[in-house]
């Protein structure tokens, strides 16, 4: 079982980001849980979302204290909140940045194998083809791109058929140019 | 249909599948998101012959879902926590009138303090309320049982109450089967209503009844839910070969063959207890999991069969009762009569604290040492919190780990 | 309004059925009518509430031709109709619970509609809540209020004898200042209900904006029936409030139930009016305005309103209001609806200041 954790902003589409990534696994016959970190918080707040991903039936409901990944959609939540707590040795991260990792978060790329730490400026391709700042889809195709558990198609696909239309096809062009950006580091 | 959809989606679909007449709606989370869909259903036209009705509080809710019974049309509502409070005089009256509706308590703790995060407190407030209290373990039991509810409802006369876990399932993104429309028309006939007004045969219902047949009212109410315990058998069984589905029935037994203990759990934490088993399994701990789907009518007797010989059984109960101990415990206990199985309470999980695996592993581990020597023992507590009250108010403190009554009862003595 | 009948008896302000044409008479008074609420049932004598419910729910009937529902509130009304295993009730009536009624009406009505839908009748039966003060004004106030915002297909009824009669005359917001009830006593220095409080429910229930609201009173029957057949002549939320003196409550004499009546009308203290939309399209006129001294010197619970130690000042904050309602609700001949009608009590919160 792959579990992944991801942690934004409210408003940022944290939520709908994990449900997306479980549509995803489960266009590829996977089995898939998504929840939300169950709370009150409002617009701006720090969120958690949470999925999970399997090849026989999920029956565990338990929040996600050791993720094998762990996606931040908003860098300015380092340090703020603990979003690498309980993550697994041989984790992934993924967080939505221009810079380099080790420039972000020098003490997780040192601590984590090679090779398991991205950086992907989401927010900027998601300004270049959406107009918003919404790194949903790109964050997911880029986590598709780091593990190989998904294609990216499955992920524009549950982008495509959450918001048909321009909005979907936008996220889906999106997720290509982060799922490239990775692929060819 | 296989669909990987939010639990609330999936239940609005499987109402949705049973054609109700009426829907009514006020909003509480975290039942919000089914009526939320129906509503859409309603008004987008996918679910025809139906009003929707945005109502002014939960005590309108039920009243509304009442009138629409009694007017003889298949009725659903849903609510949650302080919602079911506000309209419990209403649930009341709905079973009191043998009014088979159905409605949907996504289970959340009640206040004060108030919490929006799930618990089984407000389900359990109504354990007298005359209603079938059915609980769901999974989404996928959530959907089917719904199903089931209005069958089950109309066939004993009763209304039933699906208590499926607030957030936890409600929330929950998963992989759900929903059945066709063609295999519930197949399995839900359309509604009969038995005791219902209309202008061809007036009648009167809801009459006063004084002390000489009051009494003789509630046998009967009694007797029906004597008769609903085989109607849930029976439905569970038609629906499970029409659907090849594995959910609802009285109760659900999960490595039960030879366990050393055994835990009764109703909810979506059995899921989580499901996984830790089979960790439990390999380290050569054999541990049934009793998932109570019916806690009214209480199965008495399929619980007696299901913990068999076993001696030790643990009720990991997520509400208690205040100046008592446990809600499940003591019906357990019912059933164990005469027999030399020791049953106790532990209560985990309140107000929206998780229930791990290693909630559960500690539980069993902690009772297979002997730990729990009392009936009813706090396991999840956290005494760090706890004497950050007690110690500055009553210079009283806690150690660290669960409490047992006994410890909670001796420091007001000290 | 019915048209006016300008023959009285001499000596008398009745008008008996001989001398009006066949097509004005009551429907009481024909020998098909339809008898919803039945003989035999346990109210007390001279009940005005019994008096109200039958006219109402006969007119309804005959309104609909025999197409009615009810549903009905915890209270007097319920309990003297249907002590089990016996209900006078010759209609399809549920009761549930005290509070409800509204609500109870309004999934009732969605249910006729559904039913109506799929069964494929033409005819979709019509439905009446109804209760008494207590239980509209009070504690089903908000589902009487989500039944209106709503506009559904119900016409609620209150049978109000402003209080709560059936725990034994408790004092509800539907009660008159200074009158006697078990929880407002003529004792201390301000004996009685207290002045500026309760509240004007058909007032309120036009700011909602339904179809029809009226106030009526068993004082005049004939025009209770009529709109009552008025009402059932619209669909969507519809409100009539009718006074229904209580012998046992008001300490009156029981055949004195129906004259009490005429003279809360007479005196201006009952402004009985109707409204379309929100707004008054007809008032009936007071006859012989009359000091509401004689309204309240018939009743037990304004006893300390007569005597040698009544407070004169109390007779004339109570006239005071009468007068107001009068001008306010334009309730004598020749003249109109001067202002826009507020609750009496509005005139009490500002004397007050």
């Amino acid at each position: 079982m792959l579990q992944i954790r991801l942690h934004g902003r409210g408003g940022q589409g944290v939520v709908t980001a994990a449900e997306m990534l479980t549509l995803a696994a489960f266009y590829e016959g996977h089995f898939a849980q998504a929840f939300p970190s169950f709370g009150s918080e409002r617009t701006g707040a720090p969120v958690v979302a949470y999925a999970r991903i399997d090849n026989k039936e999920i029956r565990t409901h338990e929040p996600i204290s050791n993720p094998d990944v762990v996606i931040i959609q908003d860098k300015t939540l380092l340090g703020a909140v603990d979003v690498f707590a309980g993550l697994s040795p041989n984790g992934f991260v993924i967080i939505n940045s221009k810079d380099e990792p080790s420039k972000v978060v020098p003490e997780i790329v040192a601590k984590l194998p090679v090779g398991h730490v991205f950086t992907v400026p989401a927010t900027d391709f998601a300004m270049q083809k959406i107009g918003k700042p919404l790194p949903g889809a790109p964050m997911l195709s880029s986590l598709a791109a780091v593990t190989d558990i998904l294609k990216l198609e499955s992920v524009q696909k549950a982008f495509q058929s959450r918001y048909p239309g321009k909005i979907g096809d936008a996220n889906a062009e999106t997720a290509a140019l982060a799922y490239n950006f990775i692929k060819g580091e | 249909m296989l669909k990987q959809i939010e639990g609330s989606l999936g239940v609005a679909q499987a109402v949705a599948l049973c054609r109700p007449g009426v829907v009514c709606a006020y909003p509480i989370s975290p039942q919000t998101h089914i009526v939320e869909n129906l509503g859409k259903f309603v008004k987008e036209g996918s679910l025809k012959d139906c009003e929707f009705l945005n109502v002014e509080s939960e005590f309108s809710a039920m009243s509304v879902a009442i009138g629409s019974e009694v007017g003889g049309v298949r009725t659903y509502t849903a609510t949650a926590s302080q919602g079911l409070l506000f309209m419990t005089e209403g649930v009341y009256s709905a079973s009191g009138l043998g009014l088979p509706m159905v409605m949907t308590v996504a289970s959340r703790a009640i206040g004060g303090p108030i919490n929006i995060w799930n618990d089984h407190s407000d389900s359990l407030s109504q354990r007298d309320s005359g209603w079938l209290q059915l609980f769901c373990e999974s989404n996928q039991d959530a959907v089917d049982t719904h199903i089931m509810a209005f069958k089950i409802a109309e066939e004993v006369g009763l209304p039933v109450m699906v208590c499926m876990d607030g957030f936890v399932l409600t929330h929950a993104f998963e992989r759900l089967d929903i059945p066709d429309q063609e295999t519930v028309d197949k399995f839900l006939p359309k509604y009969e209503p038995r005791e219902f007004i209309n202008t061809k045969e007036p009648v009167s219902i809801g009459a006063m009844v004084g002390p000489e047949a009051f009494t003789e009212v509630r046998f009967l109410q009694q007797r029906k839910m004597a008769k609903a315990l085989c109607v849930i058998e029976k439905v569970t069984k038609e629906y499970r070969e029409l659907t090849g589905s594995k959910s609802g029935g009285l109760l659900d037994c999960y490595n039960c063959e030879n366990a050393d203990i055994k835990l009764i759990i109703m909810g979506s934490t059995v899921g989580t207890a499901k996984d830790e088993v089979d960790r439990l399994k390999t380290q050569g701990i054999n541990v049934g999991i009793i998932s109570l789907k019916s806690f009214r009518p209480f199965p008495y007797a399929a619980i007696k069969e299901a913990i068999g010989d076993t001696k030790q059984v643990i009720c990991i109960e997520r509400a208690f009762s205040f100046g008592a101990r446990g809600i499940v415990c003591p019906e357990v206990k019912r059933a164990m009569e005469g027999t030399n199985c020791d049953v106790k309470t532990v209560v985990a999980g309140l107000g929206g604290r998780p229930i791990f695996g290693t909630t559960i592993n500690g539980i069993v581990k902690d009772a297979l040492a002997g730990k729990f020597t009392e009936e009813f023992t706090w396991y999840d507590i956290d005494t760090n919190v706890l004497n950050n009250s007690t110690l500055k108010d009553e210079n009283v403190s806690f150690s660290q780990g669960p409490i047992a009554q006994s410890v909670l009862e001796k420091s007001v003595k000290a | 309004m019915l048209e006016k009948i300008k023959f009285y008896q001499t000596g008398s302000n009745t008008v008996g059925n001989r001398l009006i044409t066949p097509a004005m008479r009551t429907i009481q008074a024909s020998v098909d009518r339809p008898n919803s609420l039945t003989s035999g049932h346990r109210a007390c004598q001279g009940c005005g509430e019994a008096l109200g419910a039958r006219y109402a729910i006969d007119a309804a009937m005959k309104a609909t031709n025999g197409q009615i529902m009810i549903v009905n509130a915890t209270g007097c009304l319920e309990v003297f109709s249907t002590p089990y295993p016996e209900s006078a009730w010759r209609l399809p009536w549920v009761h549930s619970l005290f509070g409800n009624a509204a609500s109870v009406g309004s999934g009732l009505a969605a249910a006729a509609k559904v039913r109506a839908q799929t069964n494929g009748d033409n005819v979709v039966p019509r439905i009446i809540a109804q209760g008494g003060d207590g239980g509209t004004t009070d504690i089903g106030f908000g589902p009487l209020s989500g039944m209106f915002e709503r506009n559904d297909d119900v016409l609620y009824i209150c049978y109000d004898n402003e209080a709560y009669m059936n725990t034994g005359v408790q004092r509800s917001s539907a009660t008159p200042p200074a009158a006697r009830t078990a929880t407002t006593q003529l004792v201390g220095d301000k004996p009685g209900a207290d002045w500026g409080k309760g509240k004007d429910v058909p007032l309120i229930a036009m700011a909602h904006g339904i179809p029809y609201v009226a106030t009526a009173s068993v004082g005049d029957l004939r025009d209770l029936e009529y709109k009552v057949q008025k009402a059932m002549s619209f669909h969507g939320a519809r409100y009539i409030q009718i006074l229904v003196p209580c012998p046992l409550g008001w300490g009156l004499s029981s055949n004195s139930t129906v004259t009490a009546a005429r003279m809360a009308m007479e005196t201006g203290f009952y402004p009985i009016y109707e409204a379309e939309y929100g707004k008054i399209t007809s008032v009936r006129k007071i006859r012989q305005v009359q000091p509401v001294i004689n309204y309240l010197k018939m009743q037990r619970r304004y006893a300390h309103l007569t005597g040698k130690k009544a407070d004169p000042n109390v007779l004339a904050r109570l006239q005071a209001l009468c007068d107001a309602n009068i001008k306010n609700f334009g309730l004598v001949d020749g003249t109109d609806v001067t202002d826009q009608p507020v609750a009496m009590q509005a005139y009490e919160r500002s004397q007050a200041v």
